[in-house]
């Protein structure tokens, strides 16, 4: 008869669905990193000169800085000197006009992820801003958007065409020397999406990107700048799956938000990287610096995240609530299978009166894997009646999984009200045998009771990104559980 | 219908069951008696599939199939139903939804065709004014944040909605008030058909005054020291355990 363990370890042995190489010809830059290559880069995106030396300027921070060993992660040392900082597809100069103009192969790749751009262009209303490798290669629904004077473009294409909004807001939520990451980011970043809202317009469509790693022994740097002016609302969707590799590939990606008064930006993200083999080999390593500014007064900055991929997660998606009344939400799914390890979590910053943040974090580990939350909830002097209410709740199925949450509390202004719960629970033998009594067979039974515990996070996602976050929980454990 | 014949388990190398015979016709209802530590419960996860409990001798068959071969899952769609003592919490899942899974499950296993949202609500519905229990409950999730009775008369609901041809009811009067009491056994008596055996697992004969069984079996050490009618229930309520032979004393 088979056990629950048996299935566990049945599922786990899935292969990756998603893995498999996409052969496009790259336009690389060769590997190492120098003041050199980032001119290279710099100039390969026909930068301004005040970009070229940003960039510099946070290398020559970078060179001084040390990688950072705090969180609870282990993993090889990477050689920065062995990677890539520049690939792109050849057609670069002669970009596409419509999704007809593309590579075929390339939209094959995202048909085999199930993301056919032309369904989601038509069916979803989903404007998609595809970045595959390091350039972005379709933006669509631009047009629509623009009437209402949104900007939702690649990076570098609001570097040539918005250069007063990228050089007034660069920078300013994440310095470019805030950390080892973020300021390696600052200096290769290569892509990534900008978007802009302007005053009182409420973004009619979910904004989307869709990430995908391909380029041999390429880190990927994104840089993602959203601005929502007073009293606008934006929701965006960030979603990404990677192609089997032995190498680890790093990635340091950095997203600035800034909310002015009463706006609201609410961020999703679904991650489904490639998490390496059941041994942890191969995998990526995921190091993102996240950041939103609610500047404004009663502005609002949801995190909403679902972190399933990845060998090495390294995340912490944080708001400074510097507007009185302004609100902070972080709600986490992550997922820690075979040898994968997660140090996640977020900080808040209560800087404004009357600031309030609310803390959703649901960790699962299962197999080998390790999960950490950490977050830090800090009330300023000048928070006066701030508030915060803390949950993490953690997951483990199977005995040789871990669960690890480290919360920092640092409060200066004594008006401040704070809650804080946590629970860690085993995927009971007692949960799946009563599932099991009832006719429900040991997949689905953990699927059910994942889903049942992560149910406060999912419902903060958009519809149609909720269904994919079910699935992908599911494919991700069913290579692991169930 | 069911068929237990000198059935020896023990759970972590101490041995619980020491030769049951239980022979359960269709249509019939079986109380089985005993005090805390007899085996009562070890035979109820025993039928159901529960891995712990090793089963070392003896044989378990419901309509002449070989239970110890089936998984629980399978045992499930063969019309077993266990109402457990210890109901199971499941946050964050809808108790609807879980019914829902469930008997889609059984129904796919045994071929039939999936229940759809309509025609399932509507069967809900329908079982859950038979067992009188509140239409609120199926709202909440499985068993979280339930008292003690809710999740008996939980386990009563499941097993209406499930219709199975052999339900074990686990010790389901323990820790119920009196009304409580009476809508379980309501629920359960509302069930009794002729195709559907019942086993009712309980140390005091007070569930039995509103379930009133065929036969009674005093489960004493491992063994089923006497059998008889519901009688018996009376004469052990009267005696006590220690009456019988090779009994102790009751704790």
């Amino acid at each position: 008869m088979p056990t629950a363990t048996d299935t566990i370890e049945a599922l786990a042995e899935r292969d990756y669905e998603y893995g498999f190489v996409t052969d496009v010809e790259q336009d690389t830059a060769p590997p190492g990193l120098s003041e050199e290559i980032i001119a290279f880069i710099s100039a390969k995106k026909n930068e301004p000169q005040w970009l070229l030396d940003w960039r510099l300027q946070a290398y020559r921070g970078w060179l001084k800085m040390v990688e950072p060993r705090w969180a609870n992660v282990r993993y090889e040392p990477i050689d920065y000197q062995s990677i890539c900082y520049y690939a792109a597809p050849k057609s670069d100069d002669d970009r596409p006009k419509s999704l007809d103009e593309i590579d075929p192969e390339i939209l094959a790749t995202y048909e085999k992820l199930g993301i056919p751009l032309k369904e989601q262009e038509m069916l979803a209303g989903v404007a998609v801003d595809a970045v595959f490798d390091s350039v972005s290669v379709a933006t669509t629904f631009r047009e629509k958007l623009a009437e209402l004077g949104v900007i939702f473009c690649s990076f570098s294409e609001a570097v040539q065409d918005h250069p007063e909004l990228v050089r007034k807001y660069l920078g300013t939520v994440v310095p470019r020397r805030d950390n080892f990451f973020a300021a390696l980011n600052s200096a290769v970043f290569s892509d990534g999406s900008f978007v802009y809202i302007p005053k009182g317009v409420r973004c009619p469509m979910e904004l989307s990107t869709y990430f995908r790693i391909n380029a041999m022994n390429t880190g990927q740097f994104e840089r993602t700048l959203i601005i929502a002016e007073e009293g606008s609302y934006v929701s965006y969707l960030e979603g990404c799956t990677a192609p089997m590799r032995d190498e680890n590939q790093l990635h340091a990606a950095v997203v600035e938000l800034v909310a002015h008064e009463d706006a609201q930006i609410k961020y999703s993200t679904v991650q489904n990287w490639y998490p390496g083999d059941k041994e942890g080999v191969g995998g990526i390593y995921n190091f993102v610096t996240k950041r939103g500014l609610c500047e404004g007064r009663r502005s609002k900055i949801s995190w909403t995240q679902v972190e399933t991929g990845s060998a090495v997660t390294w995340k912490y998606p944080s708001c400074i609530l510097r507007g009185d009344d302004s609100v902070g939400e972080f709600y986490s799914v992550a997922v820690s299978n075979n040898r994968q390890q997660a140090d996640t979590g977020t900080k808040m910053v209560h800087v404004g009166k009357r600031t309030s943040s609310t803390i959703i974090s649901k960790g699962i580990s299962a197999g080998e894997g390790q999960n950490t939350y950490r977050g830090q909830v800090r009330i300023l002097r000048s928070a006066e009646d701030a508030r915060n209410f803390s949950q993490c709740d953690s997951m483990l199925i199977g005995d040789r999984c871990g669960a690890h949450t480290f919360p920092y509390i640092d409060v200066a202004n004594p008006t401040a009200q704070m809650e804080h719960e946590a629970s860690t629970s085993k995927i009971g033998e007692d949960q799946i045998f009563y599932c099991n009594q009832r006719g429900i067979d040991t997949e689905d039974a953990v699927s059910m009771i994942v889903n049942g515990f992560c149910k406060e996070v999912f419902r903060e996602l958009p519809m149609e990104f909720a269904v994919e976050a079910q699935k992908l929980l599911e494919v991700s454990l069913e290579g692991s559980v169930g | 219908m069911l068929r237990v014949s000198d059935l020896h388990a023990k759970v972590e190398e101490q041995e619980i069951l020491k030769g049951v015979d239980l022979e359960v016709g269709a249509g019939e209802v079986h109380a089985v008696m005993g005090p805390n530590g007899s085996g009562k419960s070890t035979l109820a996860q025993v039928l159901a599939g529960k891995e712990d409990y090793e089963i070392t001798a003896g044989s378990l068959e419901l309509d002449g199939e070989d239970l110890q071969e089936m998984a629980p899952e399978e045992r499930a769609h063969a019309g077993l139903f266990l109402a457990f003592q210890y109901p199971v919490e499941i946050p964050g899942v809808g108790n609807s939804y879980f019914l829902k899974a469930a008997v889609n499950a059984n129904r796919k296993a045994r071929g039939e065709s999936e229940l759809d949202a309509m025609d399932f609500l509507k069967l809900l519905r329908e079982r859950a004014t038979l067992v009188d229990v509140d239409e609120a409950l199926l709202r909440r999730p499985v068993n979280d944040g339930f008292s003690g009775g809710e999740k008996k008369r939980n386990e009563i609901l499941q097993m209406a909605v499930l219709e199975p041809r052999l339900a074990v009811l686990d010790e389901t009067d323990s820790g119920l008030d009196i009304d409580a009491l009476k809508t379980v056994a309501a629920g359960v008596n509302a069930l009794r058909a002729e195709n559907r055996a019942f086993v009712v697992i309980t140390h005091y004969q007070r569930l039995l005054n509103y379930i009133v069984p065929d036969h009674v079996h005093v489960l004493l050490d491992g063994r089923i020291v006497r059998s008889g009618g519901s009688e018996l229930a009376h004469e052990l309520e009267e005696k006590g355990y220690g009456g019988f032979d090779g009994a102790r004393a009751e704790a």
